[in-house]
């Protein structure tokens, strides 16, 4: 049973290879690809308006739930970096996607007023600060040990803000105001009216129009297009920074930290690198969460959410972005279109993590080179298991 | 900082600390153990000891305790629920590292694929108590689904809504343990259950110590911790070593969950984020797959705990444990003793 589920996997990933190998063939010439991802990017711009039926969540807000997954998604490419690209497992990651909740709550709405978008950046970079203060003393600790420090880090967080009066202590802090918006308050530049599909036929539905560029409690569609700009914003930078000499620093540390050091890896500075550069975008994906929610509380980032970060960076495929944002849909769409698992979404997670972990250890899209690699030895040892010589 | 307040109530805050680290040691020895013999962090070890607590608390509930009453009126209680958790936390480390280990432990895979699967078999340690009464109606329904066709039906939410009733919130004992005051000198006065705790901890870790010293079993746990492969040869399972390493790990753990509900008298299903990291920075303190390492880091956790949080303020207790951990590992990350179980130490 045993040897077949795995012939069975190994047979149907290399199939999918192969119709991958094909697709990219014919799909990866540069004048076809480029409209391509133009009409793509446009079609997840327009998720929230189209409405489609099965993938809009019957029982909760649409682009809610669209903004809810962008927001992991970011969380998801950032974690990608620390713990796919790195190798460096961060269990407190939720602390870093808390200061930048809180910096924006601190800064726009329970010590200050300041505009949004000017409070972006900053928070961002006092992630950053945060991520390289915790780094600094903690990446010398290897594997399973850091681990547990980042946890407890998450945990310090967490338990400073709920004791720190300055912070908003338990009771959090309360109407964080929505970013500035484009046009006139009450009509927006214009007016996008949503698709109602209740009928069968899609039917413009004038009575629910995006006000194009106003935020606001009614309607999240505005904010799913600022996550969803600034995830696009986060995956270009990333890629280009993961192709080049950075890139293959990180992965050369992630295989082998010591022969990394003796070809002249400073390991410890990308490291660290890489632990800064999550925490800079686990702070931005915890300032729009901050500026969409309104309220925030230490409640709000439990130790679990980590975990759940985790969860979707692994189940996804670690060190492979697409992977990783595909874990992130896995685990914040599921549930909410799937409304009935809620109170299950925790406990089937964990079932998923120690089954994927045994089954298929790489994640369900891990990244090209490895899956190529894989392929190959798997071939490498067919062909010597036929070239033995009968005696 | 308050140190008055430390100075006026030291032996007081020792004696309470040494509580609540006698807990965190016999919790430490399970992570200490798995630790000596794969090299591996048993993650989901704090759960494992959750589910004691838990299991405690159900016996009370279903013996029918109730009232307050002193520690020797609760002690056949106690027993009960002594056997009971320490079977049901056992049990479940087995099975944690039948599920979450073994197969990956063969396949020798890396580390942290390992951590991460255990992380796994936490949040669904944890999760199914969380949600212990969605679990219970669910499996109400399948069973009422077959007995339906039969024209019957078994109510079993109604029978357990007793153990599953505030399944996110806290489940207190529902019997109350008075401390007795065994002798007082000045401000400082030492109970029975404060005296309990601490003996029957120290019972425990010198027994398992002699335990591993001296019998077949302890040798063989020795041997696997040492060098896998010569123990294999020399004729020890190792597979099974590693499982009734784990088995030990689980008692010592239900017994530790005997001992924090005298102390505590009530629990949540996510008791174990917290106290996983305390036990684990014991262990770590003391040297990780050292006995005597748990005991010592244990103790000394549970100490400067109590002194930590009678500086900054008692909101503030849970960061010592954190701060100590990092600044162990930045330090002296083999630990107070070193880290050996196959030596002569263990």
């Amino acid at each position: 049973m045993n040897h077949f589920a795995r012939t069975a996997g190994d047979w149907i990933s290399d199939r999918w290879a192969t119709v991958g190998d094909r697709v990219s063939d014919v799909v990866g010439k540069r004048p076809v690809k480029i409209p391509l991802i133009i009409v793509g990017v446009a079609l997840v711009y327009l998720l929230p308006i189209l409405n489609l039926p099965i993938i809009a969540t019957p029982e909760s807000d649409f682009p809610t739930v669209l903004f809810t997954v962008t927001v992991y998604a970011i969380v998801a490419v950032g974690l990608n970096i620390v713990t796919g690209y790195a190798g460096l497992l961060d269990l407190g990651y939720v602390g870093f996607y808390a200061t930048g909740a809180y910096v924006i709550g601190l800064l726009t709405a329970y010590h200050f007023a300041w505009p949004f978008l000017l409070v972006l950046p900053i928070a961002m970079l006092i992630t950053l600060v945060t991520g390289v203060l915790l780094g600094a003393p903690t990446l010398r600790v290897r594997g399973d040990y850091l681990a547990i420090v980042t946890m407890g880090f998450g945990e310090l967080i967490r338990i400073t803000i709920r004791n720190t009066a300055w912070l908003g202590g338990t009771s959090g802090i309360k109407s964080i105001p929505a970013p500035q918006g484009i046009g006139d308050k009450s009509t927006g530049v214009f007016q996008i009216p949503h698709l109602d599909w209740s009928t069968g036929t899609p039917l413009v539905d004038l009575n629910r129009q995006t006000k194009f560029l106003v935020f606001g409690v009614l309607d999240a569609t505005p904010y799913f297009w600022l996550a969803l700009t600034a995830l696009i914003v986060i995956i270009v930078i990333e890629r280009l920074v993961k192709r080049g000499r950075v890139g293959r620093m990180w992965e050369a540390t992630r295989e082998d930290e010591d022969a990394a050091e003796i070809m002249g890896v400073p390991t410890f500075k990308f490291k660290l690198l890489a632990f800064a550069s999550g925490a800079f975008i686990g702070g931005l994906a915890g300032a729009l969460f901050a500026s969409k929610a309104g309220y925030i509380n230490p409640i709000s980032f439990p130790a679990n959410l980590s975990m759940l970060f985790v969860a979707a960076v692994v189940i996804g495929g670690s060190g492979n972005r697409w992977g990783a944002i595909i874990g992130a849909i896995i685990v914040a769409y599921l549930p909410e279109r799937f409304r009935q698992l809620e109170d299950w979404r925790l406990l089937f997670f964990g079932i998923a993590l120690v089954a994927i972990v045994s089954f298929r250890p790489q994640g369900l899209f891990p990244p090209g080179n490895r899956a190529r690699a894989q392929r190959a030895a798997r071939r490498a040892a067919r062909d010597a298991q036929r070239e033995v010589p009968v005696v | 900082m308050d140190f008055s307040f430390l100075f006026s109530n030291f032996f007081e805050l020792s004696i309470t600390g040494l509580v609540l680290g006698s807990v965190y040691a016999l919790v430490a020895l399970g992570y200490t153990l798995v630790y000596g013999v794969l090299q591996l962090i048993n993650f989901a070890h704090a759960d494992v000891f959750m589910w004691g607590t838990f299991v405690v608390a159900w016996v009370f509930i279903l013996t029918g305790a109730s009232g307050s009453t002193t520690l020797l009126g609760a002690a056949p209680y106690l027993l009960i629920a002594l056997v009971a958790a320490a079977s049901a936390s056992g049990g479940l480390a087995m099975l944690v590292e039948r599920i979450a280990y073994r197969r990956l432990v063969r396949k020798r895979a890396l580390s942290y694929i390992i951590l991460i699967s255990a992380i796994g078999a936490s949040f669904v340690l944890s999760e199914t108590m969380g949600i212990r009464d969605k679990v219970v109606a669910l499996i109400d329904g399948i069973i009422n689904a077959v007995v339906g066709l039969f024209g019957g039906h078994i109510d079993i939410v109604g029978w357990l809504s007793d153990y599953t009733s505030r399944a996110r919130g806290v489940t207190t004992l529902p019997l109350t343990i008075k401390p007795q005051v065994v002798f007082s000198a000045g401000n400082f006065s030492v109970r029975d259950t404060d005296l309990t705790i601490i003996l029957a901890a120290l019972i425990m870790m010198i027994g398992l110590d002699q335990f591993i010293r001296r019998t077949r079993l302890g040798r063989e746990i020795r041997a696997v911790a040492q060098d896998p492969e010569a123990a294999a040869l020399m004729g020890s399972n190792s597979t099974s070593v590693v499982s009734k390493t784990f088995l030990i790990g689980g008692i010592m753990a239900g017994v530790a969950a005997v001992l924090y509900q005298i102390k505590v008298g009530a629990t949540t299903f996510d008791l174990g984020v917290v106290l996983g990291i305390k036990a684990f920075t014991a262990a770590v303190l003391g040297g990780i797959g050292n006995l005597r390492g748990a005991l010592l880091g244990g103790l000394l956790l549970g100490v400067v705990e109590n002194y930590g949080s009678a500086l900054f303020g008692t909101q503030w207790k849970d960061v010592v444990a954190f701060l100590l951990l990092v600044l162990i590992l930045l330090v002296r990350p083999t630990g107070l003793l070193g880290q050996t179980l196959g030596r002569a130490r263990a």
